[in-house]
């Protein structure tokens, strides 16, 4: 398959040159970030109080990763079920957040809101878990350790497979497949 | 009259728990080769690269197979005879908090759930235990993830719907769950006894190597056939192979009931059986 090279934080016209279907391999800084995660940020905005990390142009990886151990920076760390972010995302997005890695399709709203704020959502390959993690390079707790498995992490990756699953054209990967409620 | 220490079910469940989460089972292994020798979508053909590619690296390098290290159901087969000396409860879950700990993987157990709390070991499990004759103890460690586990269903047909409703129910299953138990999948089918012992055998249903006998076998194949011509495919993005196989389990009913229970298993279905 043939891969565009996207490295983070991403710009708009980086996010404007990816169309769904598109295979990337993702370089950079990526954020990790799930449900527990995601109401605190969304509760930190409404309080006026400072995110774990600079949104603008940033990316989040919906993760709950196993720890690392010997010279590995993570264990296993494959993406989990976006749609359970979906009601915090648009938050996120009127706040820079310029791109999103997990796996299922997204809520219409946040694929409008995607459109509107400009940002791209990409699925990763869902329980291959121990292959995505020898694509993280460093990986680092950031925020909410209380959470476990579920702190905000900062991880440096190299060559992260992704796909393009929602663009900001109202291309939505999962349309065609997926045939019922999620 | 056979005695078993409780601190040798421990070290076989913790043993079995790291397996189960490193090495995928070969006949999971065998059917992801199958299918993509049979796939004809490159997209889907690259995932399934990846899936084997995935289940290489795991064994290789000891790292669990998915990061979701699931909630633990262990399975007990024990033979009447059998004497334990100890507490087999604890020493399932010490062999579960030790196995974990041990492999490095994930703490994915909230102690309540309304409140939701990380127990911060991975315990408890859930146990379910079957009395049998003899004195084999034989104890089965299945890692379960939420992606796959929230997709199950259970119904109570009425018994005029008969095979096809089953099979209607089967499908419509797995068209809803679409992407989101990572296909392609396991499915198992609990027919029969009641809710609670049909949602039982559908998850027992998965416990068992693909292809190994069981009721019902042109059932079984028939929704291997419909569930596959969904076209969901790999990661439902698409392709040939949308379920790897379908175990069936099956119980003596009541003369009103048809209850049909669906436990779908992700591309992994972990499992690890130890006899002690």
């Amino acid at each position: 398959m043939e891969f565009k090279v996207v490295t983070t934080p991403l710009t708009i016209e980086v996010v404007r040159s990816l169309k769904v279907g598109d295979f990337v391999a993702l370089n950079g800084v990526v954020y990790t970030a799930r449900d527990a995660a995601h109401r605190r940020m969304v509760q930190a905005i409404a309080s006026g109080e400072p995110l774990p990390f600079e949104p603008v142009g940033q990316v989040i990886y919906y993760t709950g990763p196993c720890p690392g151990f010997k010279n590995y920076p993570l264990g296993s760390c494959g993406p989990t079920t976006s749609g359970r972010m979906d009601g915090y995302t648009v938050e996120l997005l009127k706040r820079g957040i310029k791109g999103m890695i997990g796996k299922g399709e997204r809520a219409a709203e946040v694929r409008a809101a995607m459109q509107e704020y400009q940002a791209v959502y990409l699925a990763t390959i869902g329980g291959a878990g121990a292959y995505l993690s020898r694509k993280v390079l460093r990986a680092e707790i950031v925020a909410y350790p209380d959470l476990g498995p579920e702190a905000v992490m900062r991880l440096e990756v190299a060559d992260f497979p992704c796909i393009v699953a929602t663009d900001v054209y109202g291309g939505n990967l999962y349309r065609e497949y997926n045939k019922g409620a999620i | 009259m056979r005695t078993i220490q409780s601190e040798d079910i421990t070290k076989a469940v913790a043993a079995a728990a790291i397996e189960a989460n490193t090495v995928l089972p070969p006949d999971i292994y065998q059917a992801l080769r199958e299918a993509l020798e049979k796939e004809r979508l490159p997209r889907a053909r690259y995932l399934l690269e990846v899936l084997l590619e995935n289940a290489d690296i795991a064994k290789r390098e000891g790292l669990a197979l998915c990061q979701d290290t699931g909630m633990a159901v262990v399975n007990i087969i024990i033979g009447q005879e059998v004497y334990i000396k100890g507490d087999l409860q604890e020493a399932v879950n010490e062999g579960i908090r030790l196995g974990y700990r041990q492999g490095h993987f994930r703490a994915s157990v909230v102690k309540d759930p309304l409140t939701r709390v990380n127990t911060g070991d991975n315990t408890p499990c859930i146990i379910h235990m079957e009395i049998v004759p003899g004195d084999t103890m034989r104890i089965t460690v299945f890692p379960k993830g939420a992606g796959s586990e929230n997709m199950g269903r259970v119904a109570m047909l009425k018994p005029g719907a008969g095979e096809q409703g089953i099979i209607d129910f089967v499908v419509e299953t797995v068209e809803i769950a679409g992407g989101n138990p990572c296909p392609p999948i396991v499915v198992g089918v609990g027919i029969g006894g009641n809710m609670e012992l049909a949602s039982y055998l559908a998850k027992k249903a998965l416990m068992r190597p693909l292809g190994t006998p069981g009721p019902y076998p042109e059932l079984r194949d028939k929704l291997l056939e419909s569930i596959n011509k969904t076209g969901i495919g790999p990661q439902g993005l698409g392709g040939d192979t949308t379920a790897l196989g379908v175990n069936i389990e099956s119980y003596p009913t009541h003369i009103a009931s048809l209850p049909v229970a669906v436990n779908l298993g992700c591309h992994s279905t972990r499992r690890c059986t130890v006899e002690l």
